[in-house]
């Protein structure tokens, strides 16, 4: 037999370690541990450090990733970090919960034979890295521009906006709802997936760059879009989110133990329901929970369930495993902690008991049809397949609308059929003069790193009009 | 932080009256609207209507009923101490317009929520006859203010320790009796609402109330508040809290309100105990 030549070692990409399922199944705590200093520098080895990187125009604020991942390599963490703020304000956040197999790392080239580059672990790594240990310098200001900024809403896509313009020399302010900032990642997303203090670090570190963040401010309540104009903001951007639940419409929907995600969700991630008594506001545990939808909310909302002490988190959604579209890997974390799935599937009506308490839910098996307008097959209930599922909670995530509290207290916002804000796709801009607006409220439910994409645009826009006159 | 001012112990100190330090929300604030409070950081978020809003001095006032911990909790703020968090205001106003003959019937701490209503109905040149009703006269708050918002106040207490004995539909029905109503407004316990709603209902007359469900972030984000209205669920911190009293499935509003009661009974004992 020809001998074969002995092959270059290949360095295989580097999983974080993370808690078990069993254990973290019980626990709020984060799941995976992140990188150490050695495993960061030997995946960061792995980046080819492409002449005309392919991994650059998959991410939605353009990184420069193969510089940031080379400083990591050199270990110059702080450096790496330093140039991962040029272009995005919350790495923290964005390594963890970016969907970075559709983005970055889809397009690495190392993934066409080998998995790609963990471009979103290195990410998460120099973040962390310079929160811990980091010089505290802030990244350069420009001079004042004697401009004020309003930002409406404190998600994602405004803290981005907020992120690029403090660092233009505008003077930025954003105005809160809740209590706290941070929009979905503090009411939405639960700790085991991205920690609180992370979030509060990041927006703190916005706000040592001169941001001012006032909470408690429901703009089209406390104060309206005009009001800010009129209290001297040159320009303003809306950033307020999908935040509208949407309900099944069926039979029994307003029995006591049914919940929309947004509600379950806030309780427990906000209000910090799930160390009750500790914090006041209480939340219903059940033994068998039922999710209905199968997006990452659902994923959230089920491994949220198990940890409150659910005996059984089943998942119900009304098409197949192939259109789930929820991140494989969020699904495969639910899985390894014991969520079960049913598919095809759909609720009909839910049964209570006398007190109004929900005892059980009736559903029938559907099948998959001919693709509808979304282009996934649409799902048709097979007749007399129905049958009951024993549930206490109900959670239900099957997405989210426009919440039309600003937008219809607001006059000369063109809105589309489905009350979402109209706005150029290249700036941002909406029909109202010196008014921008991105992220959900603009696409409907989407993606962080997406709304923080729309950030971007909308930023560079706002700049330019403060600058420029357009 | 958001000051109290002034505070007052109403109803033998069961009732609470707060005056606090909130300058943009006494700016917009319009009868029938809410505020959503929060004491501290462990705190949970809690609607209350207000009962007064004075813009020039930048207060809002809130009179609530020491029910369970957060109430407690609440009680225990002095003058000079103040809620972390006070958003608001929230929720429609209510629609005050000449209508003519009105009649307003508040029940216990919802008298403290009647009470702008009546007055800016008053102001607005409506005929007011105004009907107020709580347990027994200890209870009974605001008799004064409301006897100024109204011409013509008639006062039940279920004891009969003072007024009129026996319960406020007693009343409104010999009101609605004399005929000439067009409008009622109703405002206070659900069971109240749901009684006086069927009566108001037998006669024909157009009824609005004030509905209380739980809610959590009091915007619209959650569906925690939702509540059956002519068959349709509606939100009632955005599409409220007032709505058609012909309308409303009380029953299952009145579910729904107890849906943390093991929850409340076991914070309300910790905090007891620990406050004893």
């Amino acid at each position: 037999m020809p001998k074969k030549a002995p092959k270059k070692e290949k360095i295989p990409r580097q999983q974080m370690d993370e808690q078990e399922p069993q254990v973290r199944a019980k626990n709020f705590d984060e799941v995976p541990f992140g990188y150490t200093k050695e495993q960061a520098k030997l995946e960061a080895a792995r980046c080819l450090q492409c002449k005309k990187p392919a991994c650059v125009p998959g991410c939605p604020v353009g990184i420069d990733i193969p510089g940031f991942i080379r400083l990591i390599q050199d270990g110059d963490f702080t450096g790496s970090c330093r140039l991962l703020w040029d272009k995005n304000a919350l790495p923290a956040i964005c390594g963890r919960v970016c969907p970075q197999e559709l983005q970055c790392e889809g397009l690495c080239i190392v993934g066409k034979k080998d998995d790609p580059v963990a471009i979103g672990n290195l990410e998460r790594f120099a973040a962390d890295w310079e929160r811990h240990h980091g010089t505290g310098v802030l990244p350069p200001r420009e001079d004042p521009t004697g401009k004020k900024v309003a930002v409406v809403g404190s998600g994602p896509s405004g803290l981005t906006v907020a992120g690029d313009l403090i660092k233009k020399g505008h003077a930025v302010t954003i105005f809160e709802a809740f209590h706290l900032p941070g929009g979905v990642l503090v009411y939405g997303i639960p700790e085991f997936r991205l920690p609180k203090e992370i979030v509060a670090q990041e927006v703190n570190f916005l706000e040592r760059q001169g941001v001012r963040i006032e909470c408690n401010q429901v703009v089209g309540r406390t104060i309206s879009l005009e009001e800010l104009f009129e209290d001297g903001y040159d320009a303003v951007f809306l950033g307020v989110g999908a935040g509208l639940p949407r309900f099944l419409n069926v039979p029994g929907e307003n029995m006591i133990g049914i919940y929309s995600a947004n509600e379950y969700l806030t309780r427990s991630n906000l209000m910090k329901a799930y160390l009750f008594p500790k914090y006041d506001t209480p939340i219903i545990k059940g033994k068998n929970v039922v999710t209905l939808g199968a997006g990452n909310v659902a994923m959230d909302s089920a491994r949220t369930a198990l940890r409150l002490g659910a005996e059984r988190s089943t998942i119900v959604y009304r098409r197949s495993r192939q259109e789930v579209p929820a991140r494989a890997a969020e699904v495969h974390h639910a899985e390894e902690e014991g969520v079960v799935f049913h598919f095809l599937t759909a609720p009909i009506r839910f049964m209570g008991n006398k007190k109004g308490r929900l005892v059980g839910m009736e559903c029938i098996q559907m099948e998959l049809g001919e693709p509808d307008e979304s282009g996934r097959r649409r799902p048709l209930p097979i007749k007399g397949s129905g049958f009951e599922i024993e549930c206490d909670l109900a959670i239900i995530a099957v997405g989210a609308g426009a919440n039309p509290l600003l937008t219809q207290s607001t006059d000369g916002l063109t809105l589309n059929n489905w009350g979402y804000i109209v706005t150029d796709e290249n700036t941002g801009k909406t029909s109202k003069k010196g008014v921008w607006a991105g992220g959900d409220i603009v696409t409907g439910s989407a993606t962080v790193i997406l709304a923080m994409g729309a950030g971007r645009v909308a930023a560079d826009s706002i700049d330019d009009y403060l600058t420029w006159g357009w | 932080m958001f000051t109290i001012v002034r505070r007052e112990e109403m109803a033998e100190g069961t009732v609470i009256l707060n005056e606090i330090e909130a300058p943009k929300i006494a700016r917009k604030a319009k009868p029938g609207q809410f505020v959503i409070l929060k004491a501290n950081d462990t705190g949970e978020r809690i609607p209350l209507t207000m009962a007064d809003t004075d813009p020039d001095k930048g207060t809002i006032t809130v009179i609530y009923m020491v029910v369970g911990k957060s109430t407690a909790l609440f009680k225990t703020l002095a003058i000079g101490d103040g809620y972390q968090d006070v958003i608001g205001p929230l929720g429609k106003p209510t629609e005050i317009e000449k209508i003519g003959n009105v009649v307003c019937v508040g029940g216990g701490t919802g008298i403290a929520v009647m009470h702008p209503i009546t007055r800016a109905m008053k102001e607005a040149g409506n005929h007011i006859i105004a009907i107020i009703g709580a347990r027994s006269k200890d209870l009974l708050i605001l008799e004064d203010e409301m006897r100024s918002a109204s011409h013509e106040l008639l006062v039940c207490t279920d004891d009969g320790s003072y007024g009129h004995h026996g319960f406020v539909t007693d009343k409104l029905r010999e009101v609605c009796e004399r005929g000439d109503i067009d409008q009622a407004v109703l405002i206070g316990p659900v069971p109240m609402m749901k009684f006086a709603s069927l009566l108001t209902k037998e006669f024909d007359v157009p009824t609005l109330v004030s509905l209380n469900p739980i809610m959590v972030d009091g915007t619209g984000m959650c569906g925690g508040c939702r509540v059956t209205v002519g068959g349709k669920t509606r939100f009632a911190c955005v599409d409220g809290p007032e709505f058609d009293g012909h309308q409303v499935d009380y029953d299952e509003l009145m579910a729904r309100l107890q849906a943390y009661c093991e929850q409340e009974k076991q914070c309300y004992e910790n905090f007891c105990t620990l406050n004893t």
